[in-house]
């Protein structure tokens, strides 16, 4: 395999095009609606039968937001007790301030090793802080061993979305794929006949490796105890058979006690994949001390990188509740139809939305422009199993954003016939008699648009309503001008 | 259920665009024996401004909405995402102005504000307004009536007992058209994409009209229908419970 460099986002330097710019792309692409309209159809269905036959899922949802809220609030004593639990047992914790922080941890420890390769299991964190391509900066491969994570690795291309990395590709296309990159003669598009075809791959990576690199789904701090949740076994293998485990992990993804997985062990599966449970369920608690059995070494990296700022925003840190789920993915409208790389972020979809401007900063163009890919229907909200209420964390947001340009922003940002219309029109709405003098004006106004009874044309930024779609004129009465002839 | 004085939200949307729906909503509202009061000094709730991040600019006309309406006992408006912005977004409005007292009279007020079909089938109890409406019909929720207002069945129980009329289900209801607000202008391609499909699924019906209790979302389907010539009309739920055999 030859390494590729994977196109840049919200969290590498420089700047990402808008939302509305990528989405176009997106949108244009017919194979890609149709694998995302696919997939996403299917997994909603069965999340809906998953989640129906469970009597209690909304006193669930309840105990995990609750859960979750507690556990933020003292976010502080819960690290530094896993600190303590993990080093009980035999394991060694490292914090990370950011991602180049992070990254610089554990390219230590793999050079440390003298590893020339690492394997990982699907971790979105060191997708965040850009490990791999720090790695291989120095001259360390990092081989992913998730199917799809190998998919998207091969064809250096970005996950477009937070569980099934490569969504927007279908078997025909995995098969040309692996055709040309894993050295194979004969291929079918049965994913039977693709599976094995990576596991024939991988299989000598994970026999090989000095190290293994995961993320986590959860860490209890009370016994120190790390878990990560899968669904094809690769993850276990790295957690079990290399001699040195490293594992990157947010800070918020600490739960108290093991007892609280008996909530998120219900909600998680069956918000993701539909399951009453998944295949995989790997849990460990530092080294076991004796040979041969586990990783002599265990690393634990915590890493903040932008979530304190996250912890500090009352409204907005209802994000960091976030399972990593993605049923809000499989039902968001708009998501179906740009697919998630539309969003420029490791986070897509309506999570991404509220997470990637809040962890990278508002004031980029790029990730402010996130907040807007929402036409706030609430469906993410309605299927959270964590209850983070999504539409007001982007509402919360936008007012975030347009504050920032208008008390930060450059002269043009200020200048912006946006905020000059809605300034107009704050005013306009102040005062009954300017409101009614307002739409006398509009009126007379739309005139040069109105064409037998439609609009079909607009100027400026009002095509973009026009382009598709005709525009009803505004009647010669408005209803206050009828109830003061009828009623006054 | 005793006679009501309702004020009437008109909505500024409803006032300027679709003022046969406000209309509609005081025949409605007159014919079940309710007298109707329209406080004029009503102009925008301030959802605009608000969900486009205008936050600032929405605070007055948040309180100019609570100082005309909170004398009411009961307030009602043709409009799920109107009467969602009150009863969900004030109170952040209030908490953004930092305004104890502006937030407990949204607390006092935000109860008594109904989107049209909840105020009739759950305030009223009334599920049969004697309507009549001789055509085939398909019914769109919208977003806002459904997930921050959860009016649930309301509408179609009101659409159920129109005489003459032909209910068609609507295929993936549930899923958004589209609109959002400014959404459909800053977004245009994606906001066409989701119209694209709720047209698919709207013809697919064979209806010669699509329902919906928010005008706005009516707006953009119509627009989209129009605009292909498709011969499908898009109607307000409160004209059609205002139709009768008589007119």
């Amino acid at each position: 395999m030859t390494p590729k460099t994977k196109p840049p986002d919200a969290f590498s330097p420089g700047q990402t095009p808008t939302f509305e710019v990528s989405a176009r792309e997106s949108l244009r692409d017919a194979q890609l609606r149709r694998n995302l309209g696919k997939a996403t159809q299917t997994i909603r269905r069965k999340r809906t039968v998953a989640v129906e036959e469970m009597p209690d899922w909304e006193e669930l949802r309840e105990a995990g937001r609750a859960l979750k809220e507690r556990t933020l609030r003292h976010l502080d004593k819960y690290l530094l007790q896993l600190e303590e639990s993990v080093t009980r047992a035999g394991g060694v914790v490292h914090w990370a301030r950011d991602a180049d922080e992070a990254n610089r941890i554990i390219a230590g420890i793999a050079r440390e090793k003298g590893a020339e390769e690492v394997v990982k299991v699907k971790s979105i964190a060191t997708d965040e802080t850009k490990l791999n391509e720090h790695l291989e900066a120095q001259g360390i491969h990092a081989f992913e061993t998730d199917l799809a994570e190998l998919i998207i690795q091969l064809a250096g291309e970005n996950s477009s979305h937070i569980l099934v990395p490569a969504i927007h590709k279908n078997r025909a296309e995995i098969r040309e794929l692996f055709l040309r990159e894993l050295d194979v003669e004969e291929l079918s598009d049965e994913p039977k006949d693709l599976t094995n075809a990576a596991r024939l791959y991988l299989r000598k990576k994970f026999l090989g490796a000095k190290v293994g690199i995961s993320g986590a789904n959860f860490a209890v701090a009370e016994t120190g105890t790390v878990s990560v949740v899968e669904s094809e076994g690769n993850g276990r293998m790295c957690t079990t058979l290399p001699p040195v485990l490293v594992t990157l992990m947010g800070i918020e993804k600490i739960i108290p006690a093991w007892r609280d997985f008996e909530i998120f062990m219900q909600l998680l599966p069956r918000s993701s994949t539909a399951e009453r449970m998944n295949p995989y369920t790997s849990f460990w608690t530092g080294v076991s001390g004796e040979a041969g059995d586990g990783p002599q070494e265990f690393h634990l990296v915590l890493l903040d990188n932008g979530r304190t700022d996250v912890l500090a925003d009352e409204i907005g840190r209802q994000t960091l509740n976030c399972i990593r789920c993605s049923a809000c993915l499989n039902v968001c409208p708009v998501y179906e139809r740009t697919g998630g790389h539309a969003y420029n972020s490791v986070y897509p979809g309506p999570i991404g939305a509220i997470l990637t401007p809040q962890l990278v900063g508002i004031g980029k163009p790029g990730s402010d422009s996130l907040p807007y890919a929402s036409s706030l229907c609430g469906a993410c909200y309605q299927v959270c199993p964590v209850k983070i209420n999504i539409p007001e964390v982007l509402v919360h947001l936008r007012g975030k954003v347009v504050r920032h340009k208008q008390d930060k922003g450059t002269l043009r940002q200020k200048l912006d016939p946006e905020n000059a219309a809605m300034q107009a029109m704050a005013r306009t709405f102040s005062d009954p008699k300017l409101y009614e003098r307002a739409q006398r004006l509009a009126r007379v106004g739309q005139l040069p648009f109105a064409r037998g009874g439609r609009i079909t044309s607009l100027p400026g930024r009002l095509a973009g309503w026009t382009a598709v779609r005709d525009l009803k004129p505004i009647p010669e009465q408005s209803f206050r001008e009828w109830w003061k002839e009828e009623r006054g | 259920m005793a006679n009501m004085r309702v004020a009437l939200f008109i909505t500024c949307f409803n006032d300027t665009l679709f003022p046969e729906t406000g209309r509609a909503t005081v025949g409605v509202l007159e014919r079940l024996g309710h007298e109707v009061v329209f406080p004029e000094a009503q102009t925008c709730c301030g959802q605009m401004h608000f969900n486009t991040g205008y936050q600032r600019e929405a605070i007055p006309l948040v309180r100019r909405f609570v100082e005309i309406f909170e004398p009411y006992d009961a307030v009602v408006a043709p409009s799920g995402s109107c009467v969602g912005m009150v009863r969900d977004l004030y109170p952040m409005a209030a908490d953004l102005a930092e305004d104890d007292d502006l937030a407990r009279r949204i607390e006092d007020l935000a109860p008594k504000v109904f989107e049209l079909s909840e105020f009739l089938v759950k305030r009223l109890g009334v599920t049969d307004v004697g309507a009549y409406y001789p055509h085939r019909v398909t019914y769109h929720p919208t977003c806002h009536s459904l997930r921050m207002l959860k009016v649930g069945e309301a509408p179609l129980e009101l659409l159920r007992n129109v005489r003459g009329m032909d209910l068609v289900e609507l295929g993936e209801a549930e899923q958004c058209c589209g609109f959002g607000g400014t959404f459909a202008v800053k977004n245009a391609e994606t906001s066409a994409a989701m119209l694209g499909d709720k047209i698919r699924r709207v013809l697919d019906t064979e209806a010669e009209v699509c329902a919906a209790g928010d005008n706005s979302c009516l707006m953009h389907i119509g627009g989209g229908l129009r605009r292909l010539q498709a011969g499908v009309d898009t109607v307000h739920l409160a004209e059609i419970l205002h139709s009768t055999e008589e007119r």
